[in-house]
């Protein structure tokens, strides 16, 4: 079977060491983690993280479980076959000198991205999209020289059903 | 009323119906025992190593039922209980493990003797806290002790900063515990049973798998009830032991890498394996693409988690073993009312028993020859009419006393099967033994695994609890001898333990009765002189060498390669 990208929504209570015992349940068990986002949720004392990991069906079944195990673990959602808005954010320091700026410029605007800091010879662009687009971001800048890339991972929530 | 947290914790455990704790003291804890004396129908026994405090408290629970309690301080106190929560954890033992911790305000000081122990144990417990205040202790002791009984039992330790213990606070007893949380599914699905209950009409060859779940869920007499109506064989794991009466015709024995040909050839050629609270340990499975190839599989667990696993499973069912079985009775009795069972699955059950005819548990004992640990165990089973309460520690003995004792309850087979702990029996019997006071409590252990934890004696002596342990003393650590002789070119890397003590002058040292058995004619009336003695008693048992347990299934084969002799 083949290891696909997941995205996991979990939510926790928001005691001291939660994050550890998620953490370590992926360790623990030699399951992957490839993002993970925690912020407190709507509710206060809950907080909600968002987890992408890869696997195959049966690992994902695990780590679902896995996962609602733990006792404070409120709820596990999978996105997979769920409608889902998903989004993450990330700052990427390019090398901007002379003639590169106004096509990194270009770029910037392409992809409906924001540069929140210039000096003489760098930008900070500030860039916001789905896990594929900030793929296609980064490989378009790779050609200007990154100097540094700070990304939060992915994001994500289920969309309204239609007629709501 | 204000109380002091000391008193609190003791009203708790009180209320949760503790009346004995297994522990040892230290600096941070010193309250607590002081507050302890003053409350004599809380028993508090004194161990000599923490570790085994909890492998008391393991025993006890696993003997009567109950949630196990210790208590320990901080540091090296705490970490000394990790092997006994990872024991309990493994094999799903409820116990809650109270631990001594610095005072809020040095926590993350590197403090005397402080250690995060709930960093520590987060991996190896089901649930575990640390209470910062005060206002949180009776709640949190009760959630404690929810936890560990609930569901899939385990054990769950709870970190007790000094400053909590001695503060005062308004105590108020939490009348309900609910966690939105944690929701373990009791019930199990209807439709799921009647798909089992379909399976089971289709089956020309099915088999019972039982586990530690049928134990743990007081499940014995619905499984056994559910096997004879249906005519259905049943194997078990280790940790099934007991679920089952291994004398009924239906029994196969043991599966696995030391099971019996019967039960491991019923396991490959049945055509529906009905699994009930067992995990499918690599030990049970052998080779995973090879196990049970031609059969549908039914599995009833309360933890989703052991669905799906390991083995692919066409009908899952989440929920309670006991209540599972007797929906499934209830179930069968009105969907086949008219239906007589007696024969049903005649040609399976002729083909099984051939299997158990033809290659049973066996070895050979020459008259006044070196005696067979296995007849020391089968002398045990005749002494005692299998109604003794056995305790193993973890190597080969353990596999004899599995395949010879001949379990037919619940409850009587205490050994850590997940973990596979040495140094466990001992201090597991100790517990058993105050469970039962009355009952005949023996340890079976190995010359090398009883010196993990032998410090213990004095706990059974100290306290008239007349536990008999039987040294199957062959001066190797024999198991990994048995894998080094048929794996490894008979090269005995650091297995030979012929440096021992005089395991009888140790036990008389300790102040219990010291037996030495080297002659086969003697066996039966030195066995039975200790096992009558009202004393604790220490029985070396000096056996056969180099004798292996067969059959063996070796590791990452299939359940049908199996070493017979």
């Amino acid at each position: 079977m083949d290891m696909q990208r997941h995205v996991l929504s979990v939510l926790v209570e928001n005691e001291p060491g939660v994050l550890s015992r998620v953490a370590g349940l992926f360790s623990g068990r030699g399951f992957n983690i490839d993002s993970l986002n925690v912020a407190p949720a709507l509710e206060s004392g809950v907080s909600h993280m968002t987890i992408t990991t890869y696997g195959d069906s049966n690992i994902i079944e695990q780590i679902m479980k896995q996962l609602h195990k733990i006792v404070t673990v409120i709820k596990v959602v999978e996105f997979a076959d769920i409608p889902a808005v998903e989004r993450e954010m990330m700052l990427v320091k390019v090398q901007a000198e002379g003639s590169m700026r106004g096509e990194i410029l270009r770029t910037v605007d392409i992809f409906r991205c924001k540069v929140v800091d210039v000096s003489a010879s760098e930008m900070i662009i500030e860039a916001t999209g789905n896990h594929e687009k900030l793929e296609a971001i980064v490989d378009l800048l790779q050609r200007f020289g990154i100097k540094e890339l700070s990304r939060t991972g992915s994001l994500a929530m289920r969309r309204s059903k239609k007629g709501d | 009323m204000e109380l002091k947290g000391t008193q609190i914790l003791i009203e708790t455990l009180k209320r949760e119906g503790v009346d004995l704790l297994f522990g040892y003291p230290g600096g941070v804890i010193i309250d607590l025992y002081d507050d302890l004396l003053k409350n004599p129908e809380m028993r508090h026994i004194l161990v000599r190593h923490e570790q085994g405090a909890v492998h008391a408290a393991d025993g006890y629970a696993r003997a009567s039922g109950k949630v196990g309690v210790c208590l320990v301080t901080s540091g090296p106190g705490a970490t000394n209980t990790v092997t006994g929560l990872a024991t309990a954890y493994c094999d799903s033992i409820p116990l809650v493990v109270l631990t001594g911790q610095v005072p809020t305000n040095l926590i993350g000081n590197d403090a005397f003797q402080e250690v995060d122990i709930v960093g520590i144990t987060r991996p190896c417990t089901k649930h575990n806290y640390l209470v910062k205040n005060i206002k949180d202790l009776a709640l949190t002791l009760r959630q404690a002790f929810y936890i560990a009984r609930s569901g899939r039992p385990g054990p769950v330790l709870v970190d007790l900063p000094k400053d909590v213990l001695v503060g005062k606070t308004e105590f108020v007893w939490p009348e309900e515990v609910y966690l939105r949380s944690y929701n373990p599914t009791y019930k199990p699905n209807l439709n799921q049973l009647r798909k089992t209950v379909e399976e089971v009409d289709r089956a020309k060859r099915p088999l019972f798998l039982i586990g530690g779940g049928v134990i743990l869920s007081n499940a014995a007499t619905e499984l056994t009830a559910l096997a004879e109506k249906l005519q259905i064989p049943v194997t078990y794991s280790l940790m099934g032991m007991g679920g089952f009466p291994s004398t009924s015709d239906l029994s196969l024995g043991m599966v696995g890498m030391h099971g019996t040909y019967a039960a491991n050839l019923a396991i490959n050629n049945c055509d529906l394996l009905i699994c009930v609270g067992a995990r499918f340990d690599d030990r049970v499975t052998g080779k995973l693409s090879a196990f049970a190839p031609n059969a549908r599989v039914v599995h009833i667990d309360i933890d989703p988690t052991s669905i799906r696993k390991n083995v692919k499973v066409d009908v899952p069912v989440v929920g309670d073993c006991r209540l599972a079985l007797s929906a499934l009775l209830e179930i069968c009795d009105s969907r086949f009312a008219e239906r007589d069972w007696t024969g049903a699955h005649g040609e399976w059950l002729e083909t099984v028993k051939d299997w158990k005819v033809s290659k049973p548990l066996t070895y050979q004992q020459e008259p006044n020859g070196p005696i067979k640990p296995q007849r020391v165990v089968e002398s045990l089973r005749k002494l005692t009419r299998g109604e003794a309460i056995i305790v193993t520690d973890v190597g080969q003995h353990q596999m004899w006393t599995a395949q010879f004792y001949s379990f037919t309850k619940p409850r009587t087979l205490l050994t850590s099967g997940g973990l596979g702990t040495m140094g466990y029996g001992l201090p597991a019997s100790i517990g058993a033994q105050f469970a039962y006071p009355d009952k005949l409590v023996i340890a079976i252990v190995g010359d090398g695994s009883i010196q993990m934890n032998i410090q213990e004696l004095i706990t059974a002596v100290s306290n008239k609890l007349p536990v008999k342990i039987v040294i199957l003393n062959n001066r190797y650590l024999g198991m990994v001898r048995q894998w080094q002789e048929l794996f490894y070119n008979r090269v005995y890397a650091s297995t030979n333990m012929e440096a021992q003590p005089d395991f009888v002058k140790l036990a008389e040292a300790y102040g219990a009765e010291g037996y030495r058995i080297e002659d086969e004619g003697k066996l039966d009336s030195t066995l039975e002189q200790a096992l009558s003695s009202p004393s604790p008693a220490v029985i070396d048992v000096r056996v056969e060498r180099e004798e292996n347990v067969y059959p063996m299934v070796p590791a990452g084969a299939a359940l049908d390669e199996m070493l017979l002799v």
